[in-house]
């Protein structure tokens, strides 16, 4: 049995506000970094992003290409597993949706891969009509390294490992395949407001 | 040194408070009884656990600050601002208070005076709290391994353990203290006032030539740094061990 | 440097809990490169949502291990052998 340690509260807040705040989370104002593994740098002339139909078919953008589309400024609150969450981060990207124009899909889902060898996995429909986009930029300087510069995909609405860093490849697929950390253990979903932390929440 | 294979897995151990040392204004070390404690190393850790009343739990690594003594484990911790555990060791926690800690933990970041030497220390910060186990199973031993030590801070307010290295520094002539302060220094400064690079090690240290055991611990900045400059100036990467504390300045 | 990794020594304890004893001065080789390594030279992430133990040579997941609220589960990856004491 575990002694209480009188006084100690952790980092939890009573007061957070709980429309925006999910469960077991706690609200920080810094941005914590998380990585799995060395941080990849990425030289923009070397960089693209490519996206793969579910018959193999490939679009490529190099980063002048990807910087002359369209994007979107987006403001939103973000969560990570690891429980913090951070309130109306701001951000500018291209949203997927965009990037998808023009691709007859009947595909269910997304795989999703970084440079660093990182991959993650969510249904297409949790990507598309406004929900997930390549950002390269945070709070109006370019995303850095650490935060998964040159660009990184974001989809608020699911625990932030599914917004791979460094992203690198969007494929299409009819067959779901586990990401690195819903390989090990962690929900294959990932919904904040449902706590769906690991397999089987 | 030959060990014996201990099975098993570690228990947290109920410690009690009995002294808390103010090291500097945001350091203090916590001295802890421990019935059960198992002789340590000097340079391992223990994991330390807090358990709030509806059962949310927290745990943290420290590395222990004492020479093995009985049941007693003292740790020394560094205040993060923001911190979850640190502020709580530092601003609430009180003589008489019990803690969940297990261990010892560590089996390659340790030396003994057994271990011999010429031994190479370099701290950044708190990193100098499993150096300074070493140290003072040094000045209890009566082997004279003869051991260097860099310490690096940032200001003389920061430093810790200074007076006993001063101490210990007089009285061990098998023991050389250097210092750096790297953001403020008090106007009769002898030491160095930059942050450590390869010519304040090559000046400090042993030459690779000696073949030193290197131990570099602090924040994971610094020892990147500091490990870095060893292999340049000719250190052998396999004997010099080093243990990364986490993020922060230094 | 923005990399925050940590030493094999920080996962001391899940290595105690997994293999029954001390493990950061036995050693390990990593099925990718071939390199052999005390495990307490092995480069450690913990940030991440779970702790990842990579290769110090060539960065290869050695071991990846996952808390959830009732279990530890663990996943050896690139590891061709390793060493226990007897
Ligand atoms: C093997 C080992 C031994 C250690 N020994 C000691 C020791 O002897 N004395 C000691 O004071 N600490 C030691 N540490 C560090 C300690 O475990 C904690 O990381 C530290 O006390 C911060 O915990 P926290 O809960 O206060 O901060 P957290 O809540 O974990 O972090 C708060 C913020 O501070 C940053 N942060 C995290 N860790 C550090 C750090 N070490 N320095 C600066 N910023 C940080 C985080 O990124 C975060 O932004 C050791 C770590 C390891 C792995
Ligand atoms: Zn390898």
């Amino acid at each position: 049995m575990a002694i209480i340690s009188r006084g100690f509260k952790g980092r939890r807040q009573e007061d957070a506000p709980r429309d925006r705040v999910p469960p077991g989370q706690y609200v920080t104002n810094d941005f914590p970094v998380l990585s799995a593994g060395p941080t990849p740098l990425i030289s923009l002339d070397k960089w693209s992003l490519s996206l793969t139909s579910e018959t193999g078919q490939t679009t490529s953008w190099t980063w002048d290409e990807f910087s002359a589309l369209p994007t979107e400024a987006i403001t939103v609150d973000i969560h990570c597993v690891t429980k913090w969450t951070k309130l109306d981060t701001s951000w500018e990207g291209v949203s997927v949706d965009t990037l998808l124009d023009g691709v007859q899909t009947s595909s269910g889902f997304l795989l999703v891969e970084s440079y660093d060898g990182y991959t993650t996995n969510l249904p297409l429909a949790d990507a598309t009509n406004g929900k997930a986009w390549v950002t390269h930029i945070y709070d109006g300087e370019p995303l850095r390294p650490e935060h998964g510069g040159p660009a990184r995909l974001l989809v608020p609405r699911l625990y932030l490992w599914k917004s791979a860093k460094w992203v690198r490849g969007l494929r299409l697929s009819s067959a779901d395949q586990r990401g690195f950390w819903e390989g090990y253990g962690y929900h294959n979903y990932g919904d904040p407001w449902k706590e769906q932390r690991y397999a089987g929440d | 040194m030959e060990r014996t294979a201990v099975r098993g897995r570690l228990n947290w151990l109920v410690a009690e408070v009995v002294d808390l040392i103010d090291e500097t204004g945001t350091v203090k070390s916590i001295v802890l009884d421990c019935p059960d404690w198992p002789l340590h190393l000097p340079g391992q850790h223990v994991d330390i656990r807090l358990t709030a009343e509806d059962g949310y739990q927290a745990q943290r690594s420290y590395s222990i600050a004492n020479p093995p003594a009985g049941e007693k484990v003292v740790v020394t911790v560094e205040l993060v601002d923001d911190g979850e555990v640190s502020p709580y060791l530092i601003g609430e926690l009180a003589v008489g208070d019990q803690i969940e800690l297990r261990g010892p933990i560590g089996g390659y970041f340790v030396w003994t005076p057994e271990h011999g030497g010429p031994v190479q220390l370099v701290a950044g910060g708190s990193g100098l709290v499993p150096l300074m186990a070493m140290i003072r199973a040094l000045a209890e031993s009566d082997r004279r391994v003869p051991v260097r030590l860099l310490t690096s801070a940032r200001s003389r307010e920061t430093l810790i353990y200074g007076d006993e290295l001063r101490r210990l520094q007089s009285s061990l002539d098998n023991l050389e203290v250097a210092y750096t302060l790297t953001r403020a220094q008090p106007a009769d400064w002898q030491g160095y006032s930059r942050r450590v690079d390869q010519q304040m090690l090559a000046e400090t240290s042993w030459p690779a030539t000696e073949r030193p055991l290197g131990f570099v611990c602090g924040p994971t900045g610094f020892v990147e740094t500091v490990a870095a400059n060893l292999v340049a100036l000719g250190h052998d990467a396999a004997r010099i061990k080093t243990e990364r504390f986490g993020p922060s300045g230094g | 440097m923005t990399d925050m990794h940590l030493d094999g020594n920080a996962l001391g304890a899940l290595f105690i809990d997994l293999f029954g004893q001390e493990m950061t001065d036995q050693n390990g080789c990593c099925d990718a490169c071939g390199a052999v390594n005390p495990f307490g030279r092995a480069v450690v992430y913990r940030d991440a949502p779970g702790d990842v133990m990579r290769c110090p040579d060539c960065g290869a997941v050695l071991i990846v291990a996952v808390r959830t609220e009732t279990r530890l589960r663990v996943s050896i990856q690139s590891l061709r052998w390793i060493e226990v004491l007897e």
